[in-house]
């Protein structure tokens, strides 16, 4: 069962970050200058990716880079980690989340 | 050959086997199972070197015939594992496919078709088109390939520990931590295995499956056969989604691959060095830069797949790159076995029948007569060490 | 090393406060050190400066809190002589070598993906360290966040990871965490805190070491229950759910239980050092008891076991972000003693005696926030130990059983554990845990996971060396 909170709570929702427009599996989101690609997929899908062995959702853990839960994809084929991968213009992210368990 | 039971003994050996690789342990296994009261002195832990850390490959395809009988075999005990010894340790026969990137390399795939097909292995030989259909991840500079149905990988961290605990059950010592010290022959017959850490043994045949370092410890023994020992490199990516169904090798050698059941691709390819002391060793930068681009240039679909380690591990290469089986004449009841040159992983459970018939019958099934100690007695011996 | 009259090389792996004053003295005395940084920002963890787009949204005062100061006097530190340090931001130092004739290589892969390699004739190693977790099961959940990783979305995106999360753990993080997201709008479910009170007052006289910091520990737990948020001390969080409006957490403690339901998880029990450069370099370590982990050893002013090579901060040993400072500098003070550059015998033993005040400190949170080490034997069968892997405690056990492994790499080999992309650094103690409990060996026997390289996972497409760009 998936937690329908897993977001993240923007603290100040009024500064002037410029808006950012990606995609995430050929959907267009939006995003905000000096979003990580970690912030842009929690806050639009709740998930990062299900792992290979065993199926369930991730979404990530420790944020700086050390636990490695957080690798994907984009479309171009790159692996990056999510949580210390800035979002560009026109990065397309492509996850296995609609893949069924 | 001579054997115990030829000298009319009515009692079966004792046999003591030094190191516990595929080999020593899956000889023990055989061995033990016939009633046979058998001890392996290991020096560090069961499978702890080459048989370990390897490939995983086990392969008919591509062996020079003198050992095909002998990885015919193998394959025979890989199917039947989890039977004889209680778990398949992940052995699964996917294929092989060699691949040449020449015509000089597709006539070697042409010639050894012949040789396969004369032992009745499925084998086939498919140009570029049929690869491009079958296996259309591959990269399209490649001009052809020999795909041997039956052949596949299994899991080397669990083969040798598996034999050894299959081999405990049935009542044999397993020594780790026991470095041999001396070896010394017994005036009525057989031999006195010591070291630090053990109870000397006494054993009326000793089987000498030490790898890498068996040519040195068999020298007194007529291991006249010079070895050269390589640090293979091995590495191994993330998992990522399973496409690759054949285990991957190229006529040159350069480099092979499988992906494993979990996704992860392992591959090897290059040298890496030995460790002062010979006993460990470690990866090559430039090798490390090298090998995974040739797996890149081999299957573009892996060029973003994230390595994850890379390691080496020790092997003892013979100047035909065949093995040492047998006794050196003069040194009856030291029985040699070392120099797999690389395909000790996937005929070491043959071997291991193999030796166990050798020792209980005095003869064996399999033609052992291009793995003889003394075909090297030409060549300079190298020094003691 | 190089010829005397030649500059020494220095390399300074990690940018955090340890690397950063390392770096600035180093540059004082005109040596022009490398500083590597895998972040593209200065600062490390606990002095993390957001991306610039979000500089504005919080202040250096929400940021680092009563740190504040600090960090800001550190970061304009390092921008003074920025231009005198050659600092490569983005850059991941996955290998390092001892090379024959004296040295080290470094092997590094860039911001912009490419490889790379670095020679130099003595190493500052201060690659700080990561969160201390105890799994339990649903502890990979959506939604459950390491303690460190709540705070980073908090100071690097200006996000909360819930409204209202449940926190979970021991150590200072906690409460600062806990009370940092009560501050920014965030009204966290509850506090549980596996140290009790007891444990506290036990180790009140080393706490008292550094007085402002222990009192703002009680100030802050005081702070919450003001606040109306349960604080539940002596608890643990033994198993985390998902529902349909969230997420549960259920909790027990030696007299009572109970759940609490909240919209995020944060987990952790302090922090463990990320020492796997200097395992590579074959720096000999020893078990700490009071920590359950491997430390590489140091004498007080960062030398370790292999000459020319030097830990600093976190690193070496859980001390926080004002010991790291000092021991920054103090490790780039004994580095130019042993290049024989330059000393300051007199700075060098002030920052010994600062960093000793700092080690009483560290004890003190050890015996007051101890690593529940005694939970790893009971974990319930279905707690997933290996994450990266989905290996189970059970699986686990069972491998222990069949395969009665001698160490903890023995049982890497035969169950797969560690094998994945974190490298061990989440479940090694826990495997280790697992083995010591079930055969009855000691932490000694058991060792730890041996650190391969490279440290971190490299994409593929990144593997090309340039022989010709050695530096």
């Amino acid at each position: 069962m998936q937690n329908p909170c897993v977001t993240f709570h923007r603290i100040n929702a009024g500064s002037d970050r410029a808006l950012i427009a990606l995609s995430i599996d050929g959907r267009a989101v939006t995003g905000l200058d000096g979003d990580t690609l970690l912030s842009v997929l929690i806050m639009h899908r709740g998930a990062l990716r299900r792992a290979e062995a065993g199926g369930d959702l991730r979404a990530g853990f420790c944020g700086m880079g050390a636990c490695q839960d957080c690798w994907i994809t984009l479309a171009d084929g790159r692996r990056v980690r999510a949580c210390s991968t800035l979002a560009e213009a026109g990065m397309a992210i492509v996850t296995n989340l609609d893949h069924g368990q | 050959m001579n054997s115990f039971a030829m000298h009319g003994h009515a009692r079966l050996p004792r046999v003591c086997i030094i190191g516990a690789g595929i080999v020593g342990t899956a000889t023990a296994f055989f061995l033990a199972r016939s009633g046979c009261d058998v001890t392996i002195v290991e020096r560090g832990t069961v499978g702890g070197q080459a048989s370990g850390v390897n490939f995983g490959g086990v392969r008919c395809h591509g062996r020079d015939p003198s050992e095909l009988p002998l990885a015919m075999r193998s394959r025979t005990i890989w199917n039947r594992l989890a039977e004889l010894i209680g778990h398949d340790c992940d052995f699964e026969a996917p294929g092989h496919l060699k691949i040449a990137r020449s015509s000089a390399e597709m006539d070697t795939l042409t010639r050894w078709f012949d040789i396969g097909r004369a032992h009745d292995l499925d084998v086939e030989l498919l140009d570029r088109t049929q690869l491009m259909r079958r296996f259309p991840w591959l990269a399209s500079d490649i001009v052809g390939a020999s795909l041997c149905k039956g052949d596949g990988f299994a899991n080397p961290r669990l083969v040798a520990p598996t034999f050894a605990r299959a081999a405990r059950a049935l009542g044999a010592s397993v020594l780790e931590g026991s470095a041999v010290t001396a070896i010394d022959r017994l005036q009525g017959g057989g031999f006195r295995v010591s070291g630090a850490n053990f109870n000397a043994l006494e054993a009326d045949v000793v089987v000498n499956a030490a790898g890498a370092w068996a040519a040195s410890l068999g020298l007194p023994f007529g291991a006249a056969a010079p070895t050269v020992t390589r640090a293979p490199q091995m590495f191994v990516t993330e998992p990522t989604a399973r496409f690759i169904g054949p285990v991957l090798g190229l006529v040159s050698g350069d480099i092979y691959l499988r992906q494993s059941v979990r996704g992860n691709v392992i591959f090897g390819g290059g040298q890496g060095h030995i460790d002062p002391g010979g006993i460990r060793s470690h990866p090559d930068e430039t090798t490390f830069a090298r090998t995974p681009a040739l797996m890149r240039n081999l299957i573009p679909a892996l060029t973003h797949t994230a390595l994850l380690r890379s390691w080496t591990g020790l092997e003892a290469n013979t100047p035909d790159g065949l093995p040492v089986i047998g006794t050196s004449a003069g040194h009856d009841g030291f029985i040699h076995a070392y120099g797999f040159s690389g395909h000790g992983f996937a005929t070491g459970p043959g071997v291991g029948e193999t030796l166990s018939e050798l020792i209980l019958r005095g003869q064996s099934r399999i033609d052992l007569t291009s793995f003889h100690p003394d075909r090297f007695n030409t060549i300079a011996r190298p020094a003691a060490l | 090393m190089g010829n005397e009259t030649e500059t020494p090389r220095i390399a300074i792996v990690g940018g955090g406060p340890a690397g950063m004053r390392a770096a600035g003295l180093l540059a004082a005395a005109g040596l022009r050190p490398v500083l590597f940084n895998e972040a593209p920002e200065p600062g490390g963890q606990i002095y993390r400066r957001p991306p610039p787009p979000l500089r504005t949204v919080l202040s250096p005062a929400r940021l680092y809190g009563p740190d504040a100061v600090r960090a800001m006097a550190l970061h304009s530190d390092f921008e003074a002589v920025a231009d005198r340090i050659d600092h490569r931001s983005g850059t991941l130092v996955w290998n390092i070598m001892k090379q024959e004739h004296g040295g080290f290589r470094l092997l590094h892969q860039d911001a912009d993906g490419g490889q790379g390699a670095h020679n130099c004739d003595a190493v500052i190693l201060a690659t700080g360290a990561m969160d201390r977790i105890l799994p339990m099961p649903g502890w990979t959940l959506p939604g459950v966040w390491s303690m460190g990783g709540a705070q980073v979305m908090l100071k690097g995106q200006a996000s909360l990871v819930g409204r209202r999360p449940v926190f979970a753990g021991s150590g200072p993080l906690l409460y600062l965490v806990a009370w940092q997201y009560a501050k920014e709008g965030g009204r966290p479910a509850a506090v549980i805190d596996a140290s009790t009170f007891a444990a506290k007052l036990r180790a009140a006289p080393m706490l008292a070491a550094r007085p402002a910091v222990a009192l703002r520990g009680l100030a802050m737990a005081a702070a919450l229950r003001l606040r109306g948020i349960p604080v539940i001390e002596g608890a643990h969080a033994d198993r985390i759910e998902a529902t349909d409006t969230g997420m549960r957490v259920h909790w027990s403690s030696s007299t009572s239980s109970g759940q609490i339901d909240g919209d995020a998880v944060a987990i952790g029990h302090g922090l463990k050092s990320e020492q796997q450069l200097a395992e590579l370099l074959g720096c000999r370590s020893r078990h700490n008891a009071e920590s359950g982990q491997w430390l590489i050893e140091t004498d007080p002013e960062g030398r370790t076991s292999v000459a020319g090579a030097y830990l600093a901060g976190d690193m070496a040993g859980i001390r926080g972000g004002h010991a790291a400072e000092f021991a920054g500098e103090l490790a780039a003070w004994a580095l130019l003693a042993d290049l024989k550059h330059r000393d300051n015998a007199s700075r060098r033993a002030v920052l010994r005696r600062k960093l000793s005040r700092q080690d009483r400190f560290r004890r003190g949170l050890e015996q007051a926030f101890p690593f529940p080490q005694h939970r790893i034997a009971s974990l319930p069968d279905e707690t997933i130990v290996c994450r990266c892997e989905g290996i189970s405690a059970s699986a686990l056990r069972r491998a222990i059983t069949d395969w009665q492994p001698a160490d903890v790499n023995r049982l890497k080999a035969m169950s797969r554990c560690g094998m994945g992309r974190c490298q061990g650094r989440l479940c090694g103690q826990i495997a280790a845990g697992l083995l010591t409990a079930q055969l009855g060996r000691t932490p000694g026997d058991v060792g730890h996971l041996r650190a391969q390289a490279p440290i971190k996972p490299i994409p593929g497409s990144q593997l090309i060396v340039e022989k010709g760009a050695v530096e």
